[in-house]
């Protein structure tokens, strides 16, 4: 079986890569465009450290085949910072130690993107069940939930 | 995991000439969130992969004569952000919300809940309860069947080779109808509901019970309909008499198994619990929809 020929936008890039039908996206993400940020976790969809956008929702990498970007964006944690300056998410988590080892936080990240994409003034409890899918075995995930209000606050005042 | 074709048809009809072309074993993906995961720990191979997300009218929300009709692709982000689908179904969408995390959201489907013939499917008590069918297409042409014949058993559904579902039709809604779906899990979310209930209810707009519907899951190996609890509640306002007997008839109609999450004696007292509570807030909902 010849391996399939995709097309895909991925962070604002028109990409080409070549890919067998079992390569999910995340491993193509990872092994055959060298974009590394988002982790492999647990395979099955239920730890969000693969999580990436597919035109513009929400996913798990893992849990999507790599053909299946045909023709659509995925946007991931390398397309986040612009440049040298990093996303307030980013910032955040820095300022407010939200990380510890590091292998959940592009996933936080980008599933805390699209929250405030959607609600930028979230309550704690909405944090809280949206980031559900994403899980951190350091922080305890409080200092996580905060650097995301933190995060939204700077950006509602932002705009 | 190990797949050799995928094919992305645009077409229904391409969709079901791949299927029954196919050698060796074809799966349909659809959200693919229990599809790729079975295939990575070797439960289910497939030779080729026929992927519907391509087909443009399996991806749609729209009415139907008064009613709602459900692309097989749709996923559970692009249902609840249906207004419409929500205000008229809110127990469906709630039942199908419950599937996972956001992420598992952006992709899974009612059709892939329902296949995957789970006992504890989110997605599927409501359906029923609503009185939902499915469109099946296969080699012998398209079919409409009710949502409770296609699960058969824990991972068995009755669809043949080379048949898939391509639509949901949610009936009309006569005024004061609505529904919910409230399941238990032992903790707040991402888990298997030891126990799922959904309650669809009609009033008279003096707030009287007209017709019910209510259904169980994860307390047998398919979801139970519970027609004596549906029968206690009809020609009532829900009182505590009628809400006691519906409690009974929900305990009554569980088969439930012992394992991790419950034990038979939990499970079937809290199907009564569930039962009364989901019936309140489809009462609370009905009454307020004109």
């Amino acid at each position: 079986m010849s391996k399939h020929h995709v097309t895909a936008t991925i962070n604002g890039e028109p990409t080409e890569f070549l890919c067998e039908t079992s390569q999910s996206l995340l491993d193509v993400l990872r092994d055959e465009l060298e974009l590394t940020g988002s982790k492999e976790g647990c395979t099955s969809g239920d730890c969000g450290a693969c999580s990436v956008m597919l035109d513009g929702r929400l996913v798990c990498s893992c849990l999507v085949l790599g053909v299946e970007a045909s023709g659509r964006t995925v946007d991931t944690i390398e397309g986040m910072a612009q440049g040298a300056d990093l996303h307030p998410l980013q910032r955040h988590f820095l300022e407010g130690a939200a990380l510890q080892c590091g292998i959940c936080t592009p996933g936080f990240l980008i599933a805390a993107r699209a929250l405030l994409e959607r609600t930028p003034d979230p309550t704690e409890t909405e944090i809280r069940y949206w980031l559900a899918g994403n899980l951190c075995r350091c922080t305890g995930y409080d200092k996580i939930v905060r650097a995301v209000m933190d995060a939204a606050a700077e950006m509602r005042g932002a705009r | 995991m190990k797949a050799q074709q995928y094919e992305a048809p645009d077409s229904i009809d391409k969709a079901v000439a791949l299927l029954a072309a196919a050698k060796g074993q074809a799966r349909v993906l659809a959200g693919g969130t229990d599809l790729l995961i079975q295939m990575r720990v070797g439960r289910l191979s497939a030779d080729t992969i026929v992927d519907i997300k391509c087909i443009a009218e399996l991806r749609k929300i729209s009415r139907e004569d008064g009613g709602f009709k459900i692309g097989a692709a749709v996923s559970g982000a692009e249902a609840d952000e249906h207004a419409e689908l929500v205000a008229h179904w809110p127990g469906v969408v709630e039942g199908w919300e419950l599937i996972g995390s956001t992420q598992i959201q952006g992709r899974a489907t009612l059709a892939g809940n329902l296949c995957n013939a789970s006992p504890a499917a989110d997605g599927v008590p409501a359906l029923i309860a609503a009185g939902a069918q499915v469109t099946i297409v296969g080699p012998n042409g398209s079919r409409k069947v009710p949502v409770e014949a296609i699960p058969t058993g824990p991972g068995r559904n009755s669809l043949a080779k080379g048949e898939f579902v391509t639509y949901f039709h949610l009936p009309k809604r006569p005024p004061h109808s609505s529904d919910a779906y409230l399941r238990l899990i032992p903790r707040t979310e991402m888990d298997i509901a030891v126990v799922g209930c959904a309650v669809n209810l009609t009033l008279d707009a003096g707030g009287t019970c007209t017709a019910a519907s209510v259904a169980l899951g994860a307390v047998a190996p398919t979801v139970v309909k519970v027609p004596d609890g549906a029968k206690a509640l009809i020609g009532t306002k829900l009182d505590a008499a009628a809400l006691d007997k519906l409690a009974a008839a929900a305990s009554a109609a569980c088969k439930p198994i012992d394992d991790k999450r419950g034990t038979v004696v939990y499970r079937t007292k809290i199907a009564g619990v569930l039962a009364r509570r989901a019936a309140l807030i489809a009462y609370e909902r009905a009454r307020k929809r004109a």
